[in-house]
């Protein structure tokens, strides 16, 4: 009997974030979840190595604080805080500020935002908070649009990432605008790029794997689901495959049909 | 004196940020606070005294997207 071997498996390159590595491509919120253990059942199938948290006024009634951090400090994830809310560079600057003390990391998820109906990004009011953090020693993970003027100057103020939108946060829409995403991925090669927000279904997930993208940061498409848990592991598998499609490297689309059965030797011909 | 804590109108006799926090029972919280929107860290909170007026906010981990 034969044996063959199966072909050598490509060994996957690291995530690079601000020097630091991860194996797993997904940025798991945790907000929405039905219940605390299905949060952390959900962080666990979704193989996640970094969660997004956020600040919220204390109840000095209920200290829901204390409560929160103990759970997620028993999940072993890097946890990056936002600055979800803000609608100036000053919120956004205390809030990072805050973040910072409370959860003892410079990460922070930089959001400003311009309309709270569409929950779109002020590019302006980013940049400025952007440039206040990284001069203070911040690792700054801004969330933004897909327009590259503003990438070329978050990255020239020192940002070593960039997270630009799907579609508006909790839309579920996907990538609202592909081709301008598929720009942003060429102008930008060498910056980790994360689609955060908008990302409705795996299949959303795996296309922006397959245009190129690093990661995905999503939240409601997982919290929300029938079976958070599940869905998890879902956009887990879907995230895996984009990538290994995208390394691999994805065939070109052809204007005409193109036999794959080889045309020498067909019969009756 | 009154001040607002957290958006809302609180009427307080501390002195300065720490003391509030300890009115508040939040001695034992993970809390972070802003004085008039800016930060305050925690070795900084008996540094700053309170006055007529002024808008605190005192926050503290949760969930996020």
């Amino acid at each position: 009997m034969n044996i063959i071997d199966p072909a050598p498996v490509r060994k996957e390159t690291p995530l690079k974030l601000y020097g630091e590595e991860f194996h797993s491509r997904l940025l798991l919120g945790t907000a929405q979840y039905p219940s605390p253990k299905i949060l952390c059942d959900a962080v666990k199938a979704s193989r996640t190595e970094i969660v997004t948290i956020s600040l919220r006024r204390e109840n000095a009634r209920q200290k829901e604080g204390r409560k929160f951090i103990d759970l997620i400090g028993s999940l072993d994830v890097r946890l990056l805080p936002n600055t979800a809310g803000c609608n100036s560079v000053k919120e956004a600057v205390a809030t990072a500020e805050m973040a910072r003390e409370l959860f003892d990391t410079p990460w922070i998820k930089l959001e400003v935002i311009a309309n709270n109906d569409t929950l779109q990004p002020d590019l302006l009011g980013l940049l400025g908070a952007a440039r206040v953090l990284l001069r203070d020693g911040f690792k700054v993970l801004p969330y933004m649009t897909e327009d590259l003027s503003i990438a070329e100057k978050l990255i020239e103020a020192g940002c070593e990432v960039l997270m630009p939108w799907g579609a508006p946060i909790g839309t579920g829409q996907g990538l609202r605008n592909p081709e301008a995403l598929k720009t942003l991925r060429a102008y930008f090669p060498d910056i980790p790029l994360i689609i955060d927000a908008g990302i409705g279904a795996p299949s959303h997930a795996a296309l922006a794997m397959e245009f190129g993208y690093d990661a995905i940061l999503l939240n409601t498409a997982v919290a929300k689901a029938h079976d958070p848990v599940t869905m998890a592991k879902a956009f887990a598998l879907a995230i895996d495959a984009g990538r290994n499609a995208h390394v691999a490297g994805l065939m070109e689309p052809r204007d005409m049909a193109a036999p794959s059965t080889p045309i020498a030797g067909t019969p009756f011909t | 004196m009154k001040i607002e804590l957290n958006g809302e109108a609180h009427h307080t006799e501390a002195e300065n940020l720490a003391e509030l926090c300890q009115l508040l029972e939040l001695g034992d919280s993970k809390v972070a606070t802003a004085l008039n929107g800016m930060f305050v860290p925690e070795d900084g909170r008996h540094a700053h005294l309170l006055r007529d007026g002024d808008k605190i906010e005192i926050l503290t981990p949760r969930e996020g997207g």
